[in-house]
């Protein structure tokens, strides 16, 4: 009995090396991503990654153009599009009287047009995202050293802007009157989100990556009322949900990527049913010592 | 272009001397790059043929557009592969409208079986090419009897050189120790290659290019390539390499080249004709497969 939980849970992992290098791959990306997670919910921006994953297209198109299938050509240019897009709508959002997601929303549109124009141009018929978009069961060396150096890049910024994030999630007004970090500090922060998109789609494949950084930040939600609290939350529930996942994808048949973002949904599910902090149950049933 | 037309029918009309060789050429459209060139080959310069995924394309996942459309509206034949290929087909057929004939060209080839489907990489065994060749001779033939002969002539000449080429691969297949014949492929394009030559190709995915592998898939081909010692793994030209590379890393196999499947290369590249494509990939098999 014990034998058998043991080869079901732990046994893959031992037997195969691409196992242990996704698991590996997962635990990197929940840490650089569900932070950003966190405060892309707190900012009401939850729907910002997706869009940025759009975004991020005509910039690969344009690297292979460039040089083909070279996966780093296509990174950067995924990155500076990325990066393009971000800067243009909170250049506008900043300047007009458009809000951001607007803004955002039609420069996203734009960009992701002009992906697949270029990528039509070109002729061949290769399926960008599949080559650009790896398999988290793929991992050579070189992309889980690129998904560690990201993560540790993403905790070491969010470290030095945590201060100044946090108030201008919170009240930006207060921050704006005794600070001018506030700007800087959203702009670091969707600098960030761009590098964490482009790193998730090289381990997860495309729109997969975002629910890895959203998901956990919506689980965090129903069990903690502090930052620090729904952070831990958020990275702990992302590493078990690509742990969970990987187990599902090992003993069915489902593919990785689509299991890891099950299994979170399932524990997303979960959490809003039985969450400590506003859960469907603690609101019918609450318990004694809350009573007046 | 269709005044142009226009002017040179009626040119040929008032020389009327030699309507054989003044007629516009036959316009045919063939649905990949490797019917293309059977096309070619048998049709030389009577016939005008444009092919829907060129060269590198995949035909499997291919999305039409409207040029496509407009291709097939002025053709006289669709020369299409059949046994379940050309899924995008039929809607765009719809779309399109004109009065193409459309001529599949597996048929008279009895299908292997993935799963419930037919296996549609027919092209794959060289003797099927011969039925290919030979179904679009008859084709071509009668979308334009008279130059039924030319015709005939090319398609002897054309067969006489893929039964060399079909010799050429059992020849070099003979050479490579028996208990070494056998790879892993990234798509599982060559089960007809594998039924006339004899050599096992073993998949990771499914017949389409478009699904993905689960975790226990990828396990279970790197536990049975250990358990068989598989020599060589091989990287097609359409797919995700660096799966490839982790089972290589994994089972220590040979990462063996690229083999053509579903398309030639462009003009430069290895593969630009069907006769080049089996040779450069018998070519990269027994260098992979060798001692």
């Amino acid at each position: 009995m014990i034998h058998d939980i043991y080869d079901a849970l732990i046994g893959p992992f031992i037997e195969f090396e691409f196992m242990r290098r996704a698991l590996a791959a997962v635990v990197a990306l929940s840490l650089g991503g569900a932070p950003i997670g966190v405060f892309l919910m707190l900012r009401r921006m939850s729907l910002v990654g997706d869009a940025m994953a759009h975004a991020i297209l005509p910039g690969a198109a344009v690297g292979f153009l460039l040089s083909g299938l070279n996966l780093f050509a296509m990174t950067a240019g995924g990155l500076v599009a990325g990066f393009a897009v971000a800067l243009l709508a909170g250049v506008v959002a900043r300047t007009t009287d458009l809000k951001e997601d607007a803004s955002l929303a039609t420069f996203y549109l734009a960009s992701l047009a002009l992906g697949v124009t270029i990528v039509s141009v070109k002729g061949t018929n290769i399926d960008l995202l599949h080559v650009l978009f790896g398999n988290i069961l793929a991992m050579d060396d070189q992309t889980l050293l690129v998904v560690a150096f990201n993560a540790t890049l993403t905790l070491i910024v969010l470290a030095v802007i945590y201060r100044p994030l946090v108030i201008e999630s919170v009240d930006p007004l207060f921050l704006r009157t005794v600070s001018r970090a506030g700007a800087l500090a959203h702009l670091v922060f969707l600098a960030l989100v761009v590098v964490n998109l482009v790193n998730g789609f090289q381990a997860l494949g495309t729109l997969l990556a975002v629910g890895l950084m959203i998901l956990p930040a919506g689980i965090a939600r129903f069990w903690s009322r502090e930052l620090s609290g729904m952070i831990s939350i958020a990275v702990a529930s992302a590493i078990l949900s690509g742990y969970a996942g990987l187990v599902l994808s090992f003993q069915t048949r489902i593919p990785s990527g689509p299991a890891i973002i099950l299994v979170a949904a399932l524990l997303y599910v979960l959490s809003i049913l039985f969450g400590n902090v506003r859960g469907v149950v603690r609101q019918l049933f609450p318990a004694p010592h809350l009573e007046a | 272009m269709s005044g142009w037309r226009g002017l040179l029918l009626a040119l040929a009309i008032s020389l009327g001397a030699s309507p054989l060789h003044a007629q516009a050429p036959l316009n045919v459209v063939a649905s990949f790059s490797i019917l293309g060139d059977f096309v070619k080959n048998v049709g030389g310069d009577r016939v005008e043929v444009t092919t829907l995924v060129g060269p590198d394309g995949d035909v499997h996942v291919y999305t039409p557009t409207p040029s496509d459309a407009r291709k097939i509206a002025d053709a006289k034949l669709l020369i299409v592969n059949g046994f379940g290929l050309e899924g995008w087909l039929s809607r765009l057929l719809q779309a399109a409208g004109g009065k193409a004939s459309i001529v599949t060209v597996t048929s008279g080839i009895a299908p292997l079986r993935l799963g419930s489907d037919a296996d549609p990489h027919a092209w794959q065994s060289v003797a099927n090419a011969e039925k290919y060749v030979a179904n679009i001779r008859d084709a071509l033939a009668a979308a334009d009897p008279p130059d039924a002969e030319f015709f005939r002539q090319n398609a002897q000449a054309y067969l006489a050189r893929l039964d060399a080429l079909d010799g050429e691969v059992r020849q070099a297949v003979s050479q490579i120790p028996e208990s070494r014949r056998k790879v892993i492929s990234t798509h599982d394009a060559f089960g007809y290659f594998a039924a006339r030559y004899g050599i096992a190709f073993i998949a990771p995915i499914g017949v389409s290019t478009e699904a993905e592998p689960s975790a226990r898939d990828i396990a279970k081909i790197i536990a049975q390539v250990k358990a068989e010692r598989i020599p060589a793994v091989f990287l097609e030209r359409i797919g995700d390499p660096r799966l490839m590379r982790r089972i290589s890393a994994e089972t220590g196999a040979r990462i063996g080249g690229t083999l053509y499947s579903d398309s030639l290369s462009d003009e430069k590249g290895e593969a630009p004709t069907y006769i080049d494509m089996v040779r450069h990939n018998i070519r990269t098999l027994t260098s992979a497969l060798a001692n």
